[in-house]
């Protein structure tokens, strides 16, 4: 199939952007989207222009580092990553428009490449169990209700690809944040950190120029891993737990 | 050797809340929910409307006995006015401000637009600058009288027809009315969420009991000025 | 920076150093030209023919022999390396720097726990965070020795098997270990929040795997790697936060910097600005991962590379078994030649799904209009007795052979069918559903197939790499102060790796075997400051620059991709499967040419002073272009087969794998000579006192 091509090229985070016109051919319904950016890169390379920089790795949907907003959806039409979408789902003669992540938070680094380090801070600040290597008690000590381990483990299942914060109409990282929040703190693992987790998370979710949650579900919509809409209900729920027993933070 | 600790002092309850946006959006969820409930009262009252002059009025009168013999004449509604005051400035001021955050979060819009968020969702904040205008507008009017076309004191059912004989107090009613559906119907669920209190389980019902309340109070409080424009009530 | 007349030099194959090009030298990491440059010529020369005669003429080094691993009973060694290796004091590690590349279940491991003993560590990954690593994407699960089923499963047992499974290519000391550690790693990721699947009991889940007797495979749901690795991320991001580790994402490590014959530090390269710096510590850990991508096709994901092992091995670390790759019978086939990688379907599908083809050549019926009597279930066929679950290595050798028969299936002919009619028809389509429906939903999203209706078709794709450089008991490479650990090292899957075992590995070598060996390098080498002007350092930055200015400034008229995909074929055809003496002796007449090529007519758009991801390809396909030539020339000389290393010539009447262990029961570790030049071959001898070899047969 044929394709018109409108990308957003930006050489340098300081410098200004623009949506460029490419026209591709040759495009197989069974290719990926990024296969078909290969495709392009490939013939940009050889017409001695520079390639359309993403971010890309594990091509199987799991590692979260593709993302693009392609005709205004976050990976797209399809509730699955960008490397999981396939050509099939467009047809001949169509316009594409694809653009990188848009938050303050995370900011353009080249063509469809942004910073998405806020996240990792995010994690840093408390988005773990203290547990030293070589501290941990026998693994059946503690049982775990199965509903809970399944729950824990649906909130886990985040690959942090931000798609919704850029879904998001506020930039809010509320359900990326979330979801770390609920998977640990509903684990009895995570019992003896669950308030000042939950504080410090938000404390740096805030910090690092995150919108606030307006309950609009773009989130959880764009979501490829189908992270639900009531975890943030329940982080939210864990913070006023926290703030009204009057928790630490570590961070303080 | 042993080495005295002390826990250190959590910073304060109102800063912390103050500063995170969950916090004020806690603060959002908790004024909305006092307005929300003065709104049903006042929904109910109103609708008393409909039993005639003398029903309404003295329902008015009793609002100013509440708490006889110990609270004066009058008090009861003095003592509720702040609280409403500080609930509507409480949620302005930090919906404003969380406004202004979100937009910042949010610098470079998409050059592909798509619409997807309910038409609630999106008009939460014009709603409420509407809602906050009509307020002043409705104290005015009702209240203090200034604007309305009677003005008489003590004859609230009077002075309400009075207004709803007019064009102006119908129209800025009954789109005041319209966008107060709309704000609950996405505010009750959007607290409900703040707060914590939703859940997998709990989800559609809330969202029904939102959308059915705010189809409620929208017809409810709207039944009034139409009643008056067909003559049913004068 | 590469002079202008150097670069021209060598990429004009007409010119005096005519042999440099032909052998296909980079152009500029000639630290002394002339010398490098005069002993090639006279190999060439020497030669009189083909390169490849001279590649493949090895020399035989001292014989390798691990130091480090303690006699006595196989049970006691592990603990006796702990208590022999000394230790530094607690207050002291911090003067210590310990570099770590690589964030994936080894190198997060590693990091978070050096750093939690105290070291100060510096990390580097070329991701833009450490959780992206490629461990996140291992479906299956994590073994362990914990017998929780009371099945008869012990530390024995899983050393027995994991032993057996490497095909008798392994070293016993090592798994032994790998066994004891594995009860450790669940107490330890349990602990850390890791949501493992449970039973309604609340006690963990496990289920059994592919050639196992017992059920010691712990997982969660099809995503076990992701939740190992994030538990290993979320430690190693509170170590950061800390300060205690210092992180640098999107950064990647282009050589390694050696003074007195010590590892001292690396030189990497930040991928935003392009900036090369240097970074000098007391050791430095490799947790890079393995060498899977060299095929172009593969299941690792798109930037996994080999650039760091490979530096360190032209730095002196040997690299061991480079041939014992491992190939994975159920992936999805490549859908045309736009492929860019391969997915993996899961190995438990093999338990209910039929695998098949038609019995007639170019049969290009659709599946459902293929009668039963003209199907051929070539598995069943050939051995009655397992029928479809043979290990891995059988299943995709018998794929190939009826695909190179002219019966395959799909486009290309590169296919069968794993038929799931029967099994809906005995279990009914729920309870399929139920078993299978996330594998089946990924398969119909990428093929727009309904495997419910109609049968999937898989083909085998390189998966994992066992070779890797070669480590002591200690997980140290042949360079002092240099460690590998992860699939990055060979040290314990032998020629072939037992499904959820390299989780298990990983995880060992980061949370539990190095914190503890590394302790004793450390403690006899106190901290000595290195100057950032050293001579080294010097050397090692410039070569990596030379190496990129000449990428950049080639403007040839091939991209990197067009390189890489050809140098995958070549190596999928002739060290793929199946490899013979001809086809191998082919691959390293053609690697050369095709290494002059690149560096005569690459074309790398842009600079190097911005994120150039064309630039990050190339460099790393020139690495790939040396690496093929070793992968070949060890499967050339290892003339058995075993394991995922199929000699044609070496195998049993009934088609199997023939080990010939009186000659080959040894490790082969390569020693670098220069690109192109015949490596050193030093053997490791494997004793196996407790586990004796047999013949494996599954017919």
């Amino acid at each position: 199939m044929r394709l018109t091509l409108r990308i957003w090229r930006q050489h340098g985070p300081d410098e200004p952007g623009v949506m460029t016109t490419y026209e591709v051919d040759g495009i197989s319904e069974d290719m990926s989207f990024l296969e078909m950016l290969d495709h392009l890169n490939e013939e940009l390379i050889l017409g001695g222009d520079e390639p359309v920089a993403f971010d890309h790795d594990c091509r199987e949907g799991i590692c979260g580092a593709c993302g693009m907003v392609i005709n205004g959806q976050a990976h797209g039409p399809e509730r699955t990553t960008t490397c999981q979408l396939h050509m099939r789902h467009f047809t001949d003669g169509d316009t594409i428009d694809i653009e990188p992540w848009r938050a303050s938070a995370f900011p353009v680094i080249k063509d469809l490449v942004v910073d998405r380090s806020a996240f990792d801070r995010i994690v840093g600040s408390g988005g773990f169990i203290s547990a030293p290597t070589g501290s941990a008690p026998e693994a059946h000590a503690t049982p775990v209700p199965k509903a809970v381990a399944d729950l824990a483990f649906e909130n886990a299942e985040c690959i942090g690809c931000g798609a919704c914060v850029a879904a998001c109409p506020n930039g809010s990282a509320m359900l990326f944040t979330s979801a770390k929040v609920v998977h640990l703190n509903v684990l009895p693992q995570g019992g003896p950190e669950r308030e000042s987790r939950v504080l410090d998370m938000i404390d740096t979710m805030d910090a690092e120029g995150f919108g606030g949650c307006t309950n609009t579900g773009e989130c959880a919509t764009a979501c490829p891993k189908g992270i639900p809409l009531h975890s943030i209900a329940t982080m939210n729920r864990e913070y006023l737990r926290a703030t009204i027993k009057g928790g630490q933070r570590r961070n303080s | 050797m042993a080495l005295a600790t002390r826990t250190e002092r959590s910073p304060s309850l109102i800063g912390s809340v103050w500063r995170s946006t969950v916090g004020k959006k806690t603060i959002m969820a908790v004024s909305g929910a006092l307005m929300l409930g003065y709104l049903i009262a006042h929904l109910a009252g109103n609708l008393k409307v409909f039993f005639g002059a003398d029903d309404f009025n003295g329902y008015a009168h009793w609002l100013r006995t509440i708490g006889a013999p110990i609270l004066h004449h009058g008090w009861f509604l003095w003592l509720v006015r702040p609280v409403l005051l500080a609930a509507v400035v409480l949620h302005g001021i930090t919906a404003y401000q969380l406004s202004r955050r979100d937009r910042a979060a949010r610098p470079h819009k998409y050059v592909h637009q798509r619409q997807r968020q309910s038409y609630a969702t999106r008009t939460m904040r014009w709603g409420g600058v509407i809602l906050t205008l009509f307020i002043v507008w409705h104290i005015l009017d009702l209240t203090t009288l200034t604007v309305n076309e009677r003005a008489e004191e003590g004859h609230p059912y009077e002075n309400l027809v009075a207004s709803f004989n007019t064009w102006y107090g119908n129209t800025i009613y009954i789109t005041a009315m319209v966008a107060v559906g709309l704000h609950v119907r996405h505010g009750l669920w959007s607290a409900a969420q703040t707060l914590g209190m939703n859940s997998a389980r709990s989800d559609r019902a809330l969202k029904a009991t939102a959308n059915g309340l705010a189809l409620v109070m929208t017809c409810g409080f709207i039944s009034i000025p139409v009643s008056v424009m067909l003559g049913l009530v004068d | 920076m590469a002079d202008a007349t150097s670069h021209a030099t060598a990429a004009d194959p007409t010119s005096d150093t005519a042999s440099d090009a032909a052998s296909g030298v980079p152009p500029t990491d000639n630290a002394a030209p002339g010398v490098i440059a005069g002993s090639r010529a006279s190999s060439a020369l020497s030669g009189g023919a083909a390169a490849a005669g001279d590649y493949a003429a090895y020399s035989v080094g001292v014989p390798l022999v691990d130091t480090k691993a303690p006699k006595g009973p196989i049970e006691e060694r592990w603990k006796t390396r702990r208590f022999e290796a000394k230790l530094v004091n607690p207050a002291n590690r911090r003067k210590y720097t310990v570099i770590v590349v690589g964030t994936g279940l080894a190198g997060g491991a590693a990091g978070a726990t050096l750093a939690e003993q105290g070291y100060h560590v510096v990390q580097f990954c070329y991701q833009d965070s450490p959780r992206r690593a490629h461990s996140i994407a291992a479906q299956g699960g994590i073994n362990a020795a914990k017998n929780y089923r009371n099945d008869g499963d012990s530390i024995r047992r899983l050393f027995y098997d994991t032993v057996k499974g490497g095909d008798f290519r392994a070293r016993e000391s090592n798994v032994h270990r790998l066994a004891e550690t594995s009860v450790e790693i669940i107490d330890q990721c349990v602990a850390q929040g890791v949501p493992f699947a449970r039973e309604y009991g609340g006690l963990l889940d496990t289920r059994s795997f592919g050639g196992v007797q017992v059920s010691r495979t712990f997982y969660a749901r099809g995503q076990t790697g992701q939740q190992l690795l994030l538990g290993a991320y979320q430690a190693l991001s509170k170590e950061i936060a800390a300060g205690h580790v210092e992180m640098h994402p999107r950064t990647e490590m282009l050589d390694l910097i050696v003074i007195d014959g010590r590892a001292r530090g690396i030189v990497a390269r930040d991928l935003i600005t392009g900036r090369v710096s240097t970074y000098l510590a007391d050791a430095v850990v490799l947790a890079s991962g393995g060498y899977g991508n060299v095929f172009y096709l593969s299941t690792n994901a798109k930037n996994s590379n080999a650039t760091a092992i490979w530096r360190a091995h032209r730095k002196g670390a040997y690299f061991a078994n480079p041939c014992f790759t491992q190939i994975h019978p159920t992936c999805i086939p490549r859908s045309g030649d736009h492929q860019s990688k391969l997915t993996l379907m899961s190995e438990s599908l093999r338990n209910d799904g039929r695998i098949w083809v038609p019995k007639a050549k170019d049969d290009n019926r659709p599946p459902a209009q293929i009668p039963e009597d003209e199907r051929d279930y070539y598995l069943e066929r050939i051995y009655p007795a397992f029928g479809n679950l043979v290990p891995r290595d059988i299943a995709s050798r018998a794929a190939k052979n009826v695909c190179d028969e002219g019966r395959g299936v799909g486009p290309g002919g590169q296919g069968v069918y794993l038929d799931f009619a029967d099994a809906i028809g005995r279990l009914g389509r729920k309870a399929v559903e139920e078993k299978y429906g996330n594998l089946f939903e990924m398969y119909e999203r990428i093929t727009a197939e309904n495997p419910y209706e109609v049968p999937m078709r898989i083909y085998p794709a390189i998966h994992y790499t066992m070779g890797g450089l070669w480590v002591d008991y200690d997980l140290q490479t042949t360079v002092p102060g240099l460690f590998a650990v992860g699939e990055a090292n060979f040290s314990d899957h032998g020629a072939n790796r037992l499904g959820a075992s390299a989780l298990m590995q990983g995880l060992a070598d980061g949370y539990f075997v190095l914190p503890a060996t590394i302790n004793d390098y450390l403690a006899r080498h106190p901290h000595e400051e290195v100057a950032q002007d050293h001579p080294a350092v010097h050397e090692a930055v410039t070569a990596v620059t030379d190496r990129l200015y000449a990428l950049l400034s080639n403007n040839g008229d091939r991209t990197p991709d067009s390189f890489h995909r050809e140098l995958g074929e070549l190596l999928w055809d002739e060290c793929g499967m199946a490899r013979t003496e001809t086809g191998l002796r082919k691959a390293l007449e053609r690697i050369p040419s095709l290494r002059e090529e690149f560096w005569r007519r690459i074309k790398v758009p842009g600079s190097g002073e911005e994120l150039n991801q064309s630039l990050e390809k190339a460099n790393r396909i020139s690495d790939y272009l040396e690496l093929a030539e070793l992968m070949c020339l060890d499967a050339l000389h290892r003339k058995e087969s075993c394991g995922g290393h199929f000699r044609e010539e070496s195998q049993t009447d009934g088609g199997e794998a023939l080990r010939l262990d009186e000659s080959f029961s040894y490790a082969a570790a390569w020693e670098y000579t220069g690109a192109g030049s015949a490596p050193v071959l030093h053997r490791e001898a494997l004793n196996f006192e407790y586990v004796h070899p047999t013949q494996r047969s599954y017919a």
